[in-house]
This record gives structure tokens, sequence and C-alpha cells, in this order.
């Protein structure tokens, strides 16, 4: 279990990490993802003991970083973004140093780099010197240094970074198999890789955190943002006032299909605006079977996690910018969003604006 | 600190810097030995060894520049600090294996007052008292070398500013003459040296009230003095600054033949406090 309370870290008046809560709980896997230069590195650095915060209590099951660090720290494996590893050793003389810092005893010592050799599959490389290894090599010994004797809180800093893709395989299925009897954190910036390896997904963005659910969750919650593509057998015109007269909370976008005489239609819902009772296919369906104007094909479109996440980041975004221009229009954006309390709708139209323009360039 | 120490020593083997480090000192003690004992007939080994001062000048640099620069650059600083170890032993275990490299050709050179005594009258007392201040002298230097590297990133930073740390403490005994011995020169100099003080002190704690009350109570206090007892500061100023002199203690060991018990005891002082000055250094760069 870990707890972050309120952490805040100030790099001479850059907020790194922007008074930062959240709890771990044992023996799950946890994603931290955001764009690069969020925050992760730092509070990865801070929950490892390895900075100091400015503010804010880190405890790694009950022990305080600061105050009983030599406690903490022994429950703690750390992966950082560069695998800290002496190049003047061999593979097998820097998994030894690592077991003797770790405090691992003597008779145990041996058995313990034995198992993390095989766990990272190092075994062929044992006694080759760590500066004739690859980079994909280094990253399984940095991995392997960070699982030796098997701490009960594994931290990974972007632990897929720089390897091919077999090598990414690899290193996800070694990770889910810690996850079975560890806690395991891990940084990454690719979204497709968090979703694939956590239970739990921490979306941080410029040190705050700004969404905390399992990945099904997160995907959820953004339901409303779904979009609808339709073939429709119309004109122009007959598709605008078909969709007009149902005052659907959407962007409207009709281009030609390729086919004569039938339009391609897509629709993009604002996010949070949707009755989620209501389905709104039927709805459309009868509308357009009323003017007697056949459907063709319809196909509603999920939020992806990479939408979620590019949604979120871009609320919080447009939060800052509504907090630097100090225009608080709070009650409006709360009236408009629904769930998500803080996107502001200038802003998500003049992005859906540009999404559309895009759309129809590409069309032509 | 048993695995950091080890690593350390290990590396130095691995790196040459410890091969080449005692190679070198090897190298010039013999010359220096061949040159005032064998040749010129000279008795005391002590007098080779207050020559060598100058050349561990040069040698301690090469040999303490990597230890905190270089894990700071490679990053290997973040499995130490992040491991179940304190600060202060993993500075330690630096330490040393650093003194251990220095013992070698320490150790190698005990022969050579047996090599003086073979051929006729040896001093075994005064060389063998003089080699433990040298190799003191030896540990406050890499001290000062080990604080300086972990100021930086940059190993060459590290030896050009050891190198020059070393230079200026073996010149300051001719630089501290340069000062006014009249009382008023010295009343000056305390006053400019009690400002620098409060500088230092104002910069770490960011109290202005305490600052101020300070400096006012310092510059009281020495003008007090000027003017009502003129004769304390005779020289005052001279005389304190000449304690800082640090090859001044091996010099009474080799070429006044006293055991200066003092003067050992302050290279220990100065080694730990350079030892808590690198740990707060290190410390210090974790919370900035």
């Amino acid at each position: 279990m870990i707890e972050v309370r309120n952490l805040v870290k100030d790099y001479g008046g850059h907020l790194a990490v922007d008074h930062l809560s959240f709890t771990i709980s044992d023996g799950q896997i946890y994603g931290f993802l955001g764009p690069n230069g969020a925050g992760k590195s730092t509070t990865m650095n801070i929950m490892t003991g390895y900075i100091g915060a400015t503010e804010g209590d880190v405890l790694i099951n009950g022990h305080n970083i600061l105050e009983e660090p030599e406690e903490a720290k022994k429950c703690i494996g750390y992966l950082p973004e560069l695998p800290p590893l002496y190049v003047d050793m061999t593979v097998m003389e820097q998994l030894n140093f690592a077991a003797e810092l770790k405090k691992i005893p003597k008779k145990e010592r041996e058995q313990a780099v034995q198992e993390v050799l095989e766990l990272a599959k190092l075994m062929e490389v044992k006694g080759r010197l760590i500066r004739n290894l690859s980079k994909g090599y280094r990253q399984r010994v940095g991995l392997a240094q960070a699982v030796i004797g098997f701490p009960p809180v594994i931290v990974l800093d972007e632990p897929t970074v720089g390897l091919d893709p077999k090598q990414i395989i690899e290193i996800r299925d070694t990770i889910k198999e810690l996850g079975k009897n560890h806690t395991v954190i891990l940084s990454s910036h690719i979204l497709s890789e968090v979703s694939a390896v956590c239970d739990h997904i921490m979306i941080i963005d410029r040190g705050k955190l700004i969404a905390s659910d399992t990945p099904e969750n997160l995907e959820r919650q953004m339901e409303g943002a779904s979009g609808m593509e339709l073939s429709i057998k119309a004109s122009e015109e007959e598709i605008m006032t078909t969709l007009e007269d149902l005052s659907l909370a959407a962007d409207i976008v009709v281009s030609e299909s390729g086919e004569e005489g039938i339009k391609h239609v897509s629709l993009n819902f604002r996010s949070g605006e949707l009755d989620p009772e209501e389905d709104v296919r039927e709805t459309i369906f009868f509308a357009f079977a009323d003017q007697r104007l056949p459907i063709l094909s319809m196909q509603s479109q999920k939020a992806s996690l990479e939408e979620v996440f590019l949604e979120l980041i871009k609320e919080a975004e447009s939060d800052d910018i509504n907090d630097s221009l100090e225009f608080k229009s709070n009650d409006e954006a709360e009236s408009n969003t629904g769930e998500s309390n803080t996107a502001d709708k200038e802003i998500e139209d003049i992005s859906n604006q540009r999404m559309e323009e895009g759309e129809e360039e590409q069309s032509e | 600190m048993n695995a950091i120490y080890r690593r350390e020593l290990k590396s130095h083997f691995q790196s040459m810097t410890g091969y080449v480090f005692i190679a070198f000192m090897v190298l010039f003690i013999g010359i220096y030995f061949m040159a005032y004992n064998m040749m010129s007939g000279y008795p005391y080994f002590s007098y080779t060894l207050s020559g060598m001062v100058t050349i561990i000048m040069i040698g301690i640099p090469v040999l303490t520049m990597r230890s905190f620069a270089d894990d700071r650059k490679t990053k290997t600083d973040q499995l130490l600090l992040t491991a179940p170890v304190t600060v202060t032993k993993m500075v330690l275990g630096k330490y040393f294996s650093m003194v251990t490299v220095f013992l070698v050709p320490v150790l190698l050179t005990s022969v050579c007052p047996l090599i003086i005594k073979m051929n006729g009258t040896a001093y075994l007392k005064v060389d063998y008292a003089s080699m433990l201040a040298f190799f003191l002298l030896g540990c406050v230097y890499i001290a000062i070398g080990m604080f300086i590297s972990s100021l930086t990133e940059s190993q060459i930073i590290a030896a050009v500013g050891t190198f020059g740390v070393i230079l200026l403490l073996l010149l300051w005994p001719n630089l501290v003459g340069f000062l006014p011995a009249s009382a008023s020169g010295s009343a000056i100099g305390f006053l400019i040296l009690w400002t620098f003080v409060v500088f230092v002190v104002h910069r770490m704690t960011s109290h202005n009230l305490l600052a101020i009350v300070l400096e006012v109570v310092g510059v009281l206090v020495i003008v007090g003095i000027f003017f009502l007892k003129r004769s304390l500061l005779d020289r005052a100023l001279v005389n304190l600054l000449e304690k800082i002199s640090i090859t001044q203690v091996l010099q009474n060991f080799t070429s006044h033949y006293i055991f200066d018990l003092g003067g050992l005891i302050s290279y220990i002082s100065v080694i730990f406090l350079l030892i808590f000055l690198t740990v707060q250094s290190i410390e210090k760069r974790r919370w900035s």
C-alpha cells in the first residue's frame, strides 16, 4: 500500500508536481499515463526517495520515505528511465552488487540473482560487460536489478522505451507475471501499453492527477463522446433538415460517399450531452424512415482509450487557459458538460471546428 | 557500505585509474628516494616525503575526480540513493575505497627507511611517524577531492578544482605573509571576514534580523577591541590564518622531527568536516 499525500515539487518556480495525492493498493498493476514532461518521472523519483519533495508525504507500507528511508526503500524496487548500471561491471557483478545493496542475506544472494537472471532472460549474457550490451539487454538488466529480492512494490519508469516490438512484448509479459504477486507501478506516454498491462490507470498532466480509474471505466465514462457513421441515400439538404429537426447535440459532417446519390454522414456527439437512457440510433432511424430516406448503413463508434486520453488532456488544458485568462464561467461550463465537469464550451467548439476542417480536407 | 566500498575498489582497478595512480606515486617516490637518499646520502626518508607533497597534489585529483561526478553524470547515483543505504554510508564507502588505493603506495614505500638502514644510520621513528602524517595529509586531500567531486557533474572540473584548492593550501603560508600585520590592518581583515560569515549565514537561513544583529554585534566587538585593547590585534589576523596552513603539520614531522599530535588530530577533524560537507552537498542536491 502506497499513500501519496499532497505532493509538490517546485523546480524554482516551475511546478513539476502540483499537489498530487493518490493511494495505491496492493497486488495490482498501476499505470501512470501522461504526455512528455507531465511529471511522471519526478513523481516516481520522489516515491522512491531519489529526490525530495517540496511539500507532501509519501508512505510506503506505512513507512514515510523521509522519516524511515531505509525501511521504506527496502520495500521498493526501482527501474528509472535510464537503467542505473555501472558499465565497467559484468551482468553478474551488477546484480550481485544490487543484491548486496538491498541487504539480501549472503546465503540467499546467489539464489536471488539466479531467479532474476531467469526472469529477465539474461542467462546467456550474464558474464558480459554491461558496456558491451545493447539497449534492450541493458533495460532487462535494469529490470532484473529492480525486482531482485522481489520487493513488494516495483516501480518501473517507461520500461519499454527504446526496445524492439518483440522485446516490448516480452517485457510486458514479465510485468504481467510480476503483477500477480506484487504491486507494480509503471509509467508510459504510450496508451496502448498502459491499457494492455495495467489494472488501473492514472492520467497525469502537468503535475496534476486528472483521472484515475480502471481502463474499462475510463472508456465508459467517455461513452458520451462517441460518434456515428451513416450512409444515407438522400441529398445533403434533406439530411440536414431531418437531423436538425432532431436537435441532436452533435456536429454533423456530410460528404460524398463515392456512390451516386448516397451521402456519407458522420456525427460527433459532444461529450456528456447525450442521454444514456435514450438510444439515439433508433431516433435517427425513425426520423429518416418517416421521410422515406433509406439508411444504408449505420455504425456507432465508441470512444477508444486514445480519445479518452486526448479528451482529458484537452479538458485540463482548457481549464488552465480559463484560469490564466480569468474568465471563470464555471456555471456555464458545468451546464454545458454535464458529467465531465471541466471542459469549456468555446474551446471545445473551436477544436471541433478544426476537426471538421481537417475532415473536409481529407474528403476533398 | 561494504558493498559500495568493494564495488568502488574493484572499479578503481578495472578502469586503470588505480594502477595508474599507484604507478605514478611509486615512480616519483622512487625518483626522490634515489636523488635525496641514495645519491646524496641524506639519511632521513622524511625529507623525500616532504618532497612528495607536490606530487600527490597532481595524483590525488585524478583519484578523486570520478567519485561522485561520474555517478551523477551516468545516473548510477539513482541506484545508490534509492537503495536502503544512508548517504553517509555511501560517502564513507567511496571515501575508504580511495583511501585504500592511496594506502598501497604508502605501504610499498615503507621499505625505503629499511633500505637506508641497511646502508648505514637510519632514523626509523622519524621516518615512520612522517609516513603516518604523510598518509593522513593524503587522506585530507582525498576528502577535499571527494567534496569537490560531489559538487559537479564534470570530472574535469572536479580534478582542476581539487588541484587548485590543494595548490592554494600549499602556497597558503607564503600568501598569509602578504597580509597586514598591524592592528588596524587586522581589524579591517576581521571585519571583512566577519561580514563574509554573516553573508553565508544569511544565505543559509534567509533571516534578515538575525544577519543584521550578528553583523552589528561583530562590528561593535571588533571596533571595541581596536580602541580598548589594541595590542590584542597585533598580528592577530596573520596568526589566525596561519593555522589553516595544512602542510605545516607535515613539515613539523619531516623537518623539525616533532611528533605533532595536535596536528594529526586537526587532520582527522578536517577529514570529518569534509565528509560531513560531502553528505550535505548530496542531500542538498536531492532537495533542490
